[in-house]
């Protein structure tokens, strides 16, 4: 007996851009977790970036408003970091996104079995399902987490300009925020990718007879 | 002899209900030649389906064999399987089993695409199988804008997208209308006449008996008898002539 030739990495791209599109609406809902998780993350970053910035400036001015907008400059090292409970909140809201998304993929899995089941009738092999589900995470990933980074940033700046005031502006962070937003937003296709792997192996694992069984 | 091209020896199936083993197959052997029209007849519940899987390289005995162009199945590999279930059979199902997010056209090209076939060739060859099914006119729409008769076309189109030697059909007509029924089966006939494939199809549906070279009728679990399209045409003509 032959063998298949591997499927192109494009055609994989092809089908999986076409189920994402063809299930819009379930892989909004997929993706809406993740954006909020993201743009929770990038938002503190993103503030904490400015406060730096303005730290770094050293005016008399810029430390006052520091101090008036809470922060707490005590810290020797002459940073400004984020508190301990911002931080927890962010692991935790990045957690429940990551448990959110295997829980979404895993009800897709179940609502696909016949298609993952006809697929392998059709030659499909294990590692074929896997990479499809991973190419539709990671697109999935993409699009949430560039927009929640975007999101997250944006009202980062909004927020900082309203408890910081406009001397944020003098010495706007510009490099600090982008790698800020840049990393957040790998940060949430990883997330996508994590969330993804137990249902996709499952979907992967999943016996061609399913596709035969009729219900009854 | 002539060359078989499926033979299974003495298969059975069990499956394990809690403690209790249900036997679903009591060792069927069966020889196909190429080219028939088969019909595995029976009523619900005698163990079509599973024979069929079995056949089909979808699930494995628990004894005996299952050979197809006089390889052992059991002896192949997840890439072999893969190839086989790609090159050499062609699924068909009850529940028809488009991807629902494709066009009918998409669904053609697809076993192509696993098969290796570059994008325009696929194309060419799934309008044609389209065309020759009915439905070139619909190959953009997806399976939820085709009728049931409609999406079975498109499965019988992608089942014979790489040129298969085998079609198996699981009860074709089971979720089709008595008039589209008969559609899909003369289809299936005219198919297998054009191009020399074989066809086995597993049904209760006695409209397949007028088409059938050869009728397997499985009794709970067992091969009942085997009749040739000769001997069919004594015995069950006459019923149907009423
Ligand atoms: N996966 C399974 N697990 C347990 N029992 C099964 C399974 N598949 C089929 N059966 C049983 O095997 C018998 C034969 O089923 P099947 O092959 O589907 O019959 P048919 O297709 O002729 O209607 C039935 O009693 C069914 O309940
Ligand atoms: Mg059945």
């Amino acid at each position: 007996m032959d063998r298949l030739p591997p499927l192109p990495l494009a055609k994989s791209f092809e089908i999986a851009y076409k189920s994402i599109k063809a299930r819009f609406f379930r892989s909004l809902i997929t993706t809406t977790s993740l954006v909020l998780a993201v743009a929770f993350l990038c938002y503190i970053q993103v503030c904490t970036d400015l406060a730096n910035a303005l730290l770094a400036s050293g005016t008399p001015e810029a430390i006052q408003a520091l101090i008036r907008g809470g922060f707490d400059l005590s810290d020797q090292t002459g940073t400004i970091g984020e508190s301990a409970k911002q931080q927890w909140l962010v692991v935790l809201s990045l957690l429940v996104c990551v448990v959110g998304i295997v829980n979404a993929q895993l009800m897709a899995v179940t609502e696909r079995f016949r298609e993952i089941g006809t697929m392998k009738c059709l030659g499909a092999l294990d590692r074929v399902v896997l990479l499809l589900f991973l190419i539709e995470a990671s697109l999935q990933g993409l699009v949430g987490a560039s927009a929640g980074a975007l999101l997250g940033a944006i009202a980062g700046v909004l927020s900082s300009l309203a408890s910081l005031g406009s001397m944020i502006l003098t010495d706007f962070p510009w490099t600090a925020i982008l790698s800020t937003t840049l990393k957040a937003t790998l940060i949430g296709c990883l997330l996508s990718l994590i969330g993804v792997i137990y249902p996709a192996i499952k979907a992967a694992r999943m016996e061609p007879v399913e596709a035969m069984r009729v219900e009854q | 002899m002539e060359h078989a091209i499926v033979r299974t020896t003495d298969v059975t199936k069990n499956f394990q209900l809690g403690q209790h083993q249900l036997e679903v197959l009591k060792g069927i052997s069966l020889t196909i030649a190429p080219g028939r029209y088969i019909s595995i007849m029976g009523p619900s519940g005698s163990g079509k389906s599973t024979l069929f899987n079995m056949i089909g390289g979808l699930d494995k005995p628990s004894s005996g064999k299952v050979f197809i162009d006089e390889v052992d199945i059991a002896q192949l590999d997840a890439y072999e399987l893969a190839w086989l279930r790609c090159r050499k059979i062609g699924y068909i199902f009850q529940t028809f089993n488009l991807i629902p997010v494709m066009t009918a056209l998409e669904n053609v090209t697809l076993p192509m695409t696993f098969a290796g076939t570059s994008g325009d060739e696929a194309m060419e060859r799934g309008m044609e199988l389209l065309s020759q099914v009915g439905l070139a006119s619909r190959y953009g729409h997806k399976p939820s804008e085709l009728s049931g008769g409609q999406q079975q076309r498109v499965a019988v189109a992608r089942a014979l997208a790489n040129n298969p030697a085998i079609i198996l059909a699981d009860e074709p007509t089971g979720n089709l209308d008595l008039t589209t029924g008969e559609e899909i089966i003369t289809l299936l006939k005219e198919m297998s006449v054009e191009r020399g494939v074989t066809i086995i199809s597993a049904t209760h549906d006695f409209k397949m008996l007028n088409v059938s070279d050869e009728v397997i009728w499985i009794r709970d679990g067992r091969i009942d008898k085997i009749e040739k399209r000769e001997e069919l045409n004594i015995s069950v003509g006459t019923i149907h002539e009423r």
